[in-house]
C-alpha cells in the first residue's frame, strides 16, 4: 500500500510535452493537410476557449450555454483597442480578457442562483440577449450586421504618438512590437498563450480550489454542510472561464481584426460544449483534442468535393467509384456536419468520457497485455494490495 | 454536569396541513450524548433539519452556544461548529476516500472564501496528514485510495462520520448512524462513537436501535407525533408507561 497516488506523468513533464506538441503542430499536421496558419491559429484559439469552458463544466458540472457571449465581447474589445489605441496586440488581449471577465461577473452573479438546466437556460438567455443587442441597440458599438472593422481614419492614439503621423497605404495590420500578427507569427503568439492557459488550467485542477469545485459537482449539499459557501467559489470559476473565452475572442480579432455579432450566436456556445464533451469533459487535454478535431473537420472535411473523392478512390473500378463517391460525398464537403454528428453520437454513447477515455482504454488494454478489466475493479485491487 | 449548549425553543413546523413538530422544547447539555427516539414519522429527522438550516421552522428558534441558528445559511451553521451525519450518507461518490475527507478539511479552513487556486494540492501536507489520521480513526485508512461509491453501506456511514469529525464540530448530529448495519458493524460504530465522546463534543443522535441508545446516551428524549412526550436518563425513559404506549400503540 503506497501513501501517494502516483500519477502517470509528472505535471511539469505534461506541460513540456503539451508545449512541444503545440509548437510542433506545423510539422506533424503537415502530412494530414492541417499545416496552414489560418487553421493552426484556430486550433490554438478554440483550444483556449474549450480549456476555459472545461474549468467551469469539467470541474463544477455547471453547463453554460452562453459562453459565446464572452467570446464576442473579447473580440469587440480587442477591435476597439485596435481602433482607438494601438495596433499592438497586447492591450487588445488584455482588454478582451478584462471586459469578458466583467460580463462574466454580471451574468454569473445572476445565473448561478440556479443550478442544472435552469442555469443552462439562464446563460443561454443572456448570450442570446447579448447577440440581439449587438444587432440592435448596441449598433454604435458593434456596427450591427456589417461587423466592427478597422478603418484608416481610426484615431489609434498611442500609435500616432510614436509615429510621424503619415498613414500608410491600406489598413494597418496587428502587430506585437513590430512583428505582424498574421500567418505563422500569429499562430505562435496564440500557441504561447494556449500553453500558458493550459498550465493555469492544470494548476487550478491540482489546487484545493479545483478539489472544492469537484466537490460541488459531486455533492453540493455535502459541500454546504461542511461549511463551504459555494457561491463565491462558483462565481470565481465562472469568471475565470469567461476570461478564457474573452482571451479566445480577442485572439480571433488579433489574427483577423474584425468582429461580428454572429460570434455570439448560440451555435458558437454549442460548439464549445461539443468540443469539450467530444474530447473529454473534466480532463486536462480533452477539450484541446475536441477543439482540434472539430476545427479540423470543419476546415479539411468540408473542403473535400467529388473531384477529390474520385481521385482518392481512383484505384477502384469505375463502376464502384460511381457508387462510392456519391455515398461518401454525403459525409464530406458541406455534409461534414453529418460526420461530426455521427462521431459525436458514437462518442457519447460508447465513450462517455470522450476521446481521452478512449485513449486511456487503449493504453490500459496494451498495458494489461490484451486482457481488458473493468477499470474500477482494477483500481480497487491495486489500492487493496 | 456542563452547561446547556443547544436550545430548541417552541419549535413548530408543519408541511401543508400536517404538523410535523408542535411546540418542541429541547435543551442539550454540553459534552453529553442526547438520544432522540420515537416511532416512524414522529418528526425526528425534521428536528435535525431545522437545526442545520435545511428547513426553516414556522415559529421558534434554535440557539447553539449563544448563536441563533434559525435563519442562517447551512454553510454558516456548519462554520459555527455544527456537523451532521445524514440518514443516507452524503459523500462524494466518484472520489477517493482521502479526497472525501480532505475536502471538508479544506472547506473548514477556506469555507468563507479564499482564492486558493494558486496553491498545489500536493503541498497540503498538513491537511492530508489530518485526513489520514481521521481515516485511521474510523478504520478506513487502508482503503483511502478506493472510490467512495464502491464502499459498503456501513463503510459509507463511517466515511461520512470521518468527514464530519475532521470539521472538529462542537455539535454532532447523527441521523440513525447504524441503520441498515449488521450487528458487528453496529458494535464497531458504537465503539467509535464512544471514543469520540471523550473529546468533549456534544452529540444529538436519532436512533431506532435501543441497544445503541442505551450504550451511548446520557439523556433520552422521546418524540411522538411531533411532540416530546418524555425525557430523562435512559433508565427512567425505558420504564415510562407513556413511552411504551407510544411505541406499542397502546396495545397494553
Amino acid at each position: 500500500m503506497t501513501n501517494t497516488k502516483k500519477p502517470l506523468l509528472n505535471d511539469t513533464f505534461v506541460v513540456i510535452i503539451f508545449a512541444a506538441a503545440i509548437l510542433a503542430m506545423p510539422i506533424w499536421l503537415d502530412p494530414i493537410g492541417g499545416n496552414y496558419p489560418d487553421l493552426l491559429q484556430k486550433f490554438a484559439i478554440y483550444g483556449i476557449f474549450a480549456i476555459g469552458f472545461n474549468i467551469l463544466f469539467g470541474l463544477t458540472g455547471y453547463l453554460s450555454f452562453g459562453h459565446a457571449a464572452f467570446l464576442g465581447v473579447g473580440s469587440y474589445a480587442a477591435v476597439w483597442s485596435f481602433k482607438l489605441l494601438t495596433m499592438n496586440v497586447l492591450p487588445a488581449v488584455i482588454f478582451g480578457v478584462v471586459f469578458a471577465g466583467i460580463l462574466a461577473a454580471i451574468i454569473g452573479f445572476l445565473s448561478l442562483r440556479r443550478t442544472g438546466i435552469y442555469f443552462s437556460i439562464l446563460t443561454l438567455a443572456f448570450a442570446q440577449m447579448s447577440y440581439n443587442l449587438a444587432y440592435s441597440v448596441l449598433t454604435p458599438i458593434t456596427n450591427g450586421e456589417t461587423g466592427l472593422q478597422l478603418a484608416r481614419s481610426d484615431p489609434r492614439i498611442l500609435d500616432s504618438l510614436f509615429s510621424d503621423g503619415s498613414v500608410g497605404a491600406g489598413l494597418p495590420s496587428t502587430d506585437l512590437f513590430g512583428e505582424t500578427m498574421s500567418g505563422y507569427p500569429g499562430f505562435y503568439f496564440c500557441a504561447v498563450l494556449l500553453i500558458i492557459c493550459f498550465y493555469i488550467s492544470m494548476r487550478i485542477f491540482r489546487s484545493p480550489f479545483g478539489l472544492m469545485l469537484k466537490g460541488i459537482k459531486s455533492n453540493q449539499n455535502r459541500m454546504r454542510y461542511t461549511g463551504l459557501n459555494t457561491r463565491p467559489y462558483m462565481l470565481t470559476a465562472f469568471i475565470i472561464s469567461g476570461m478564457y473565452a474573452g482571451l479566445a475572442g480577442s485572439l480571433l480579432a488579433v489574427t483577423d481584426p474584425l468582429a461580428g455579432a454572429e460570434r455570439m450566436q448560440w451555435t458558437a456556445s454549442g460548439e464549445v460544449v461539443l468540443m469539450t464533451i467530444l474530447g473529454g469533459a473534466g480532463t486536462l487535454v480533452g477539450p484541446m483534442l475536441g477543439a482540434g478535431l472539430i476545427k479540423y473537420f470543419e476546415n479539411i472535411f468540408s473542403s473535400f468535393d467529388d473531384n477529390v473523392l474520385t481521385q482518392a478512390f481512383s484505384f477502384l473500378p469505375d463502376s464502384v467509384v460511381d457508387f462510392v463517391v456519391p455515398v461518401v460525398g454525403l459525409f464530406v464537403g458541406s455534409g461534414w456536419h453529418l460526420t461530426l454528428g455521427l462521431l459525436f453520437m458514437i462518442i457519447v454513447i460508447f465513450l462517455p468520457g470522450g476521446l481521452v477515455e478512449g485513449f486511456r482504454r487503449i493504453f490500459n488494454y496494451f498495458r494489461s497485455g490484451g486482457k481488458t478489466k473493468p477499470q474500477s475493479v482494477e483500481a480497487h485491487n491495486q489500492a487493496g494490495e | 454536569m456542563g452547561d446547556l449548549v443547544l436550545h430548541l425553543d417552541n419549535i413548530n413546523k408543519s408541511f401543508g396541513g400536517l404538523s410535523a413538530l408542535s411546540d418542541v422544547n429541547l435543551h442539550v447539555e454540553e459534552g453529553t450524548t442526547h438520544a432522540i427516539i420515537g416511532p416512524n414519522g414522529a418528526g425526528k429527522s425534521t428536528l435535525l433539519n431545522v437545526c442545520i438550516g435545511r428547513l426553516k421552522p414556522d415559529t421558534g428558534k434554535v440557539t447553539f452556544a449563544g448563536e441563533v441558528l434559525t435563519g442562517r445559511q447551512p454553510h454558516e451553521i456548519a462554520q459555527l461548529g455544527v456537523a451532521r451525519v445524514f440518514q443516507t450518507p452524503e459523500i462524494f461518490q466518484e472520489m477517493t476516500l482521502i479526497e472525501n475527507v480532505m475536502i471538508p478539511a479544506l472547506s473548514h479552513r477556506d469555507g468563507a472564501f479564499r482564492l486558493n487556486a494558486a496553491e498545489l494540492l500536493s503541498r497540503q501536507g498538513e491537511v492530508r496528514d489530518e485526513a489520514e489520521h481521521i481515516l485511521e480513526d474510523v478504520g478506513l485508512k487502508d482503503m483511502m485510495m478506493v472510490e467512495a461509491g464502491s464502499l459498503s453501506r456501513g463503510d459509507k456511514r463511517r466515511l461520512e462520520l470521518g468527514m464530519c469529525l475532521i470539521l472538529r464540530p462542537r455539535l454532532l448530529l447523527l441521523d440513525e448512524p447504524t441503520a441498515g448495519m449488521a450487528r458487528h458493524d453496529t458494535n464497531q460504530t458504537i465503539e467509535l462513537l464512544k471514543k469520540i465522546k471523550s473529546r468533549g463534543m456534544t452529540k444529538v443522535i436519532i436512533e431506532h436501535d435501543m441497544h445503541v441508545v442505551f450504550s451511548l446516551a446520557d439523556k433520552v428524549s422521546v418524540l411522538a407525533r411531533g411532540q416530546i412526550i418524555a425525557g430523562g436518563d435512559p433508565q427512567s425513559v425505558r420504564e415510562d408507561p407513556k413511552v411504551k404506549e407510544a411505541y406499542l400503540g397502546g396495545a397494553q
